[in-house]
């Protein structure tokens, strides 16, 4: 259920985004989501749909790239994805690990009609 | 036109709760955020807890609900500050939400609040609202498989609280597994390692568990199992303090004395720092 509130927030950090280039119209919004996050993209394009009406993003599309886990491990250095969630390196398996990706909520980028 | 942004999505959240976590620290107060699906027993955790401090420290509580004010209700019988957040839909609170019930305190006179956040394993961790810890509070019924399947809150976690542990018998919940979970999912960007299981198995052996709490289990800055055990004996100030978990029943009391001396020694911390 916090789509709806990831949804919410993207669309107000969007208007302003919106405003401040003079923007009549977004066409695209591009999120980058960790897989961490335990965020569901088509339960993210859903809550989209239905919270964009009336505002400036409404009609647009939204991109949703899914960044992977990615762990270095503290013991070999070496660098793997965790496609589970077991966190034990592949390689040489130490338990010492740092998480490089994976974590991410961000607003990568818009695209939109500036205002004549 | 494209234009880049790269901005957090939960940016606004995140700068309301850092004015909060400022706030309170310039007023000593410590914010304890409690975390769990519905029906774990975090309002009988209240219960059981706020009679055992009320006399000592000044509290109140931050009732978080989708609707009723039921547990507020339950909890409004010990004389100290309740205020209640209806979120009305919402599965968990956000930073807006908390400064408005901070408002109805009287900041100056308060040592501690507890945040009861809405029943839910998920959202709530994502949230930042300027408490000092997240509080994962999960209980034996729900199953011993749970730290995997939401991985954030037992990352974002301070403690974890296992309640109902009167249960444990008749319910088949694999402690050790729970355990080995815990440990597992443990890893974070902050340097927190998860523990060493060749610590853990060695540990377990001879020393008897002390009253649940596992601040005997200490990981190593190294899973070489010879290193660790070298620093071991090297003594305490080698190992690194990890993620505890203390086990209750809130039913028989049994545990409480570790919550509360964990509690009180945040409350310290808090009272303490500069």
């Amino acid at each position: 259920m916090h789509e709806f509130s990831i949804i919410y927030n993207v669309l107000r950090a969007v208007e302003d985004v919106a405003k401040q280039n003079h923007f009549n119209q977004v066409d695209k919004i591009i999120l980058r989501i960790g897989k961490l996050r335990q965020v569901m993209p088509d339960f993210l394009q859903f809550a989209f749909e239905a919270s964009s009406e009336d505002t400036i993003s409404e009609g647009a599309k939204l991109e949703i790239i899914e960044v992977p886990i990615t762990i270095k491990c503290l013991t070999c250095q070496k660098e793997f994805e965790a496609k589970r969630q077991t966190y034990i390196c592949p390689h040489c398996e130490g338990i010492k690990l740092e998480i490089l990706s994976g974590k991410e909520l961000l607003i990568d980028s818009i695209e939109g009609e500036k205002a004549e | 036109m494209n234009i880049k942004i790269m901005q957090k999505v939960l940016q606004a959240n995140d700068k309301k709760a850092g004015e909060l976590r400022a706030l309170l620290k310039t007023k000593k107060i410590l914010m304890v955020n409690l975390i769990s699906s519905p029906g774990s027993g975090k309002t009988t955790l209240l219960e059981k807890t706020i009679p055992l401090l009320k006399d000592k420290y000044r509290l109140a509580i931050i009732e978080g609900d989708v609707e009723t004010d039921r547990d507020a209700q339950r909890l409004d019988q010990f004389g100290i500050p309740v205020a209640l957040i209806n979120t009305n839909g919402a599965c968990h609170l956000e930073s807006v939400s908390l400064e408005k019930a901070l408002a109805t305190f009287d900041l100056d006179h308060l040592d501690l609040i507890f945040v009861e956040n809405v029943g839910n394993l998920v959202c709530p961790a994502e949230f930042d609202i300027g408490e000092d810890h997240k509080i994962g509070l999960l209980s034996v019924p729900e199953g011993d498989d749970k730290v995997l399947k939401y991985p954030l809150l037992f990352q974002e976690a301070s403690l974890v609280i296992l309640n109902k542990i009167d249960l444990l018998e008749i319910s088949g919940f694999r402690l050790e597994q729970f355990e080995q979970d815990l440990y597992q999912s443990r890893i974070s960007s902050q340097g927190l390692a998860p523990i060493d299981p060749s610590i853990l198995v060695s540990r377990r052996g001879g020393e008897e568990r002390a009253t649940g709490v596992y601040t005997q289990y200490m990981t190593v800055a190294n899973d070489d199992a010879n290193k660790a055990e070298k620093q071991k004996t090297k003594g305490i100030n080698q190992l690194k303090p990890h993620l505890p978990l203390i086990q209750i029943s809130c039913k028989t009391g049994k545990g409480m004395q570790a919550w509360i001396a964990w509690l009180e020694k945040e409350i310290q911390k808090k009272t303490s720092s500069l």
